[in-house]
């Protein structure tokens, strides 16, 4: 079954890469102004990134790039209208013009970039695999893991990582390898396994999901792979794709000023030239985009900026920002400047 | 039961409780010998440790309820006891999907003209063409309380529908839409025309020969592609497109069993009525072949709507999907049984309604048939 619609996928993905050209003519922020709303691609459900609460209002970091492109487009944050994409579905519907843009928690890689016929314009989010382990095994680093059982799931590049990473560190180890995702946690729980690997946010979020017993488990800080997930549109239109691009840098860098959704209106005569380009008062920096001046307050004010959005979506599930922290502040989060 | 009636009556009859139907019965056929009494007991210990098992999990050490959102209650259960407190957070989304908050009476009264629309049609005595004009009224009342934007009802996205009401629409026009095709398919796979016969037999085994879940793949990831810039054909539609064309594959071979079990003298003596082909069919054929396959139809119809729940696959929140996405939030992490144990109830009623509506039916009908 799995296979099958991967193969499917795949096929799909090639027939895509040929209509992505043609696709390309047409400017896709004409489309949606035309439209009056972006049709973004999110994940199905995923905590912290895309998911409806209970009152099936769609919440998360990804979501909130989407409303971020809907303020800056029409100063109206809640234009928008999400697609939930399955994993072998997301490319396809970027391709085929269902979704303006896809942010779905998708690694940018370089054969993404150059054969699938969409633009990586961002990186709203630095993943990494990592490992969990029992607080009783008194391990400290992923390095004191010579010999361990490790529970992980098959047929992805984390199950690469791991052998590379013992290969390098020259150490042994015995993999539990499970399939699905609720039985290899359970797994990891009853004690089959010392240590649990999957991306950091994903050992974060399983970890929460523990309650009480959340602090019995730590996540140790070896990072061994590189995840930058973010935000995708078609390839070839670059007016769209830099809307989205400067949508993101700005939430980024509000977050560098000290603006946020709550201060903004007290800030709007601030002297400082970075903060007056900010809030639109100055530099025109709307029109080069061919939007209002007042984008960027639009977006500021409506999602706020990016450490609100981390702090709003991702910090519930028990993921600190880690990375994520912007360059100031020890992280590697850096945007070019609004100017 | 008639073996135990017989054994009760060649028993010898006589007063007190041993001797009472009742024990008897129980003595001829749970006691009668010792590995008999042995099976008995070591079944009904297992069968009454699962339903104590089962009965203190959802009822006895269960929650209910909880403050605020605080689920460390539920946790510290610790999985002796479900956790309602789900249900009673999220049916709303499980329901209805992420339709608007504040609009979720209209599919919950999409759900009530659904029901009023079976309950209708399972009444023989309104089978006419009255009945064709009540659905029609249905569908258009349900096709304004879903999308709205009339009569001062808030326009609703299709991407926003989801739940039972999805389920349902997939099912009913599922059933409703493949049931003639199917017919029409098993017609043309025994007509003696070589290119109709041709086409239905190669759409057939073509259909039945693929996974409807490649089929919904199609329909979703790659007809997009083929379909010229700016025209996108909505993802439910294509979905529920895919789901007949399968069923109706399925339907024609269940109709053509039919087909064949009328004996021959039926057609031919339609043939010396001088009946035109449609007429044969219309009146003679089609009605008795219907009346042989009503279980097996009424098999594919049930295998139809628990299949509808393979769209999860294609990103539409259906009754199952919505389910599975309802405890993807950290604090309800872990209590995916509760849902699922709610969505199969809904599941399940549906199903053993239609199981015994046909049941009901069979049963007229062979009566009529008798006189």
């Amino acid at each position: 079954m799995k296979h099958l619609g991967k193969i499917a996928a795949t096929a799909a993905i090639a027939l895509g890469a040929l209509a992505g050209t043609a696709n390309a003519q047409q400017s896709t922020l004409d489309a949606v102004k035309a439209k009056g709303f972006v049709q973004c691609g999110v994940n199905t459900g995923l905590a912290g990134f895309s998911a409806p609460d209970s009152q099936g209002v769609w919440k998360g970091l990804d979501v909130d790039m989407c409303r971020g492109v809907a303020a800056a487009v029409f100063g109206d944050a809640n234009k928008v209208r999400y697609t939930g994409l399955t994993a072998q579905q997301r490319f396809t519907a970027l391709q085929s013009g269902e979704v303006d843009i896809l942010a779905r928690n998708t690694t940018w890689t370089l054969a993404r970039d150059t054969s699938l016929g969409l633009d990586f314009v961002a990186v709203n989010f630095y993943d990494g695999q990592g490992f969990m382990v029992k607080r009783t095994l008194n391990v400290k680093s992923a390095k004191e893991l010579n010999g361990a059982t490790v529970c992980v799931q098959p047929g992805t590049t984390t199950e690469l990582n791991l052998a590379d990473y013992f290969r390098a560190n020259r150490m042994q180890f015995r993999p539990v390898v499970i399939e699905k995702l609720e039985e290899v946690v359970a797994a990891y729980l009853a004690g089959r396994c010392d240590a649990y690997t999957t991306d950091a946010s994903g050992l974060a979020s399983t970890r929460s999901a523990q309650g009480a017993n959340a602090n019995q488990h730590i996540i140790l800080p070896e990072i061994i792979s590189k995840e930058p997930l973010g935000p995708a549109v078609r390839h070839g239109d670059n007016k769209w794709a830099d809307i989205v691009r400067w949508t993101f840098n700005v939430m980024v860098e509000a977050e560098e000023m000290g603006l946020t959704s709550g201060n903004i209106d007290s800030k709007m005569n601030d002297p400082n030239p970075g903060v007056q380009r900010l809030v639109g008062k100055t530099g025109d920096m709307g029109k080069m985009l061919g939007l209002e001046n007042n984008w960027s307050y639009n977006i500021i004010k409506q999602v706020g900026n990016y450490g609100e959005s981390y702090d709003r979506n991702v910090k519930p599930i028990g993921l600190e920002r880690g990375v994520n922290e912007l360059w100031s502040k020890g992280g590697i989060m850096y945007a070019p400047p609004v100017r | 039961m008639s073996d135990a009636a017989a054994t009760l009556k060649s028993l010898p009859q006589s007063g007190g409780f041993n001797n009472s139907p009742l024990a008897q019965w129980v003595k001829a056929n749970l006691f009668p010998n010792w590995w008999s009494t042995v099976i008995t007991l070591v079944l009904t210990y297992f069968i009454l440790k699962f339903l104590f098992g089962a009965l203190s999990w959802s009822l006895f050490n269960a929650v209910w309820s909880i403050e605020g959102t605080d689920t460390e209650v539920c946790r510290e259960l610790k999985g002796i006891g479900a956790c309602w407190a789900l249900i009673a957070e999220k049916h709303r989304f499980i329901l209805f999907g992420t339709y608007p908050f504040q609009e979720h009476w209209r599919p919950a009264l999409l759900i009530v003209v659904f029901l009023v629309l079976y309950g209708l049609s399972t009444v023989r005595a309104l089978w006419n063409y009255w009945l064709g004009v009540v659905w029609a009224a249905g569908l258009l009342s349900i096709g304004i309380l879903m999308w709205g934007g009339v009569f001062g009802l808030r326009f609703v996205e299709q991407e926003r529908w989801g739940g039972l009401p999805i389920t349902l629409m997939l099912a009913t026009f599922g059933i409703a839409l493949a049931f003639p095709l199917g017919i029409l398919l098993a017609l043309g796979r025994r007509s003696d025309m070589p290119a109709i016969k041709a086409i239905c037999v190669a759409y057939i085994e073509l259909i039945r020969g693929v996974p409807l879940i490649s089929l919904l793949f199609m329909a979703s990831v790659m007809l997009p592609l083929f379909l010229p810039e700016g025209l996108t054909i909505d993802k439910l539609l294509r979905a529920q497109i895919a789901i007949i064309l399968f069923a109706a594959a399925y339907l024609a071979e269940v109709v053509r069993g039919g087909l064949q079990a009328i004996p021959k003298g039926q057609y031919e003596a339609a043939d010396a009525l001088g009946l035109s082909y449609w007429k044969k069919t219309g009146f003679i054929v089609l009605p008795q072949a219907l009346k042989i396959v009503i279980p097996p139809l009424v098999n594919t119809f049930i295998g139809l709507f628990k299949d509808t729940s393979l769209v999860l696959i294609i990103g539409i929140y259906d009754l199952l999907n919505a389910a599975k996405t309802s405890t993807i939030e950290p604090k309800w992490q872990g209590f995916s049984i509760e849902a699922y144990v709610f969505v199969s109830i809904i599941y399940f009623v549906f199903c053993f309604a239609m199981s015994k509506y046909s049941q009901k039916i069979e049963a007229e009908l062979s009566h009529t048939h008798k006189h």
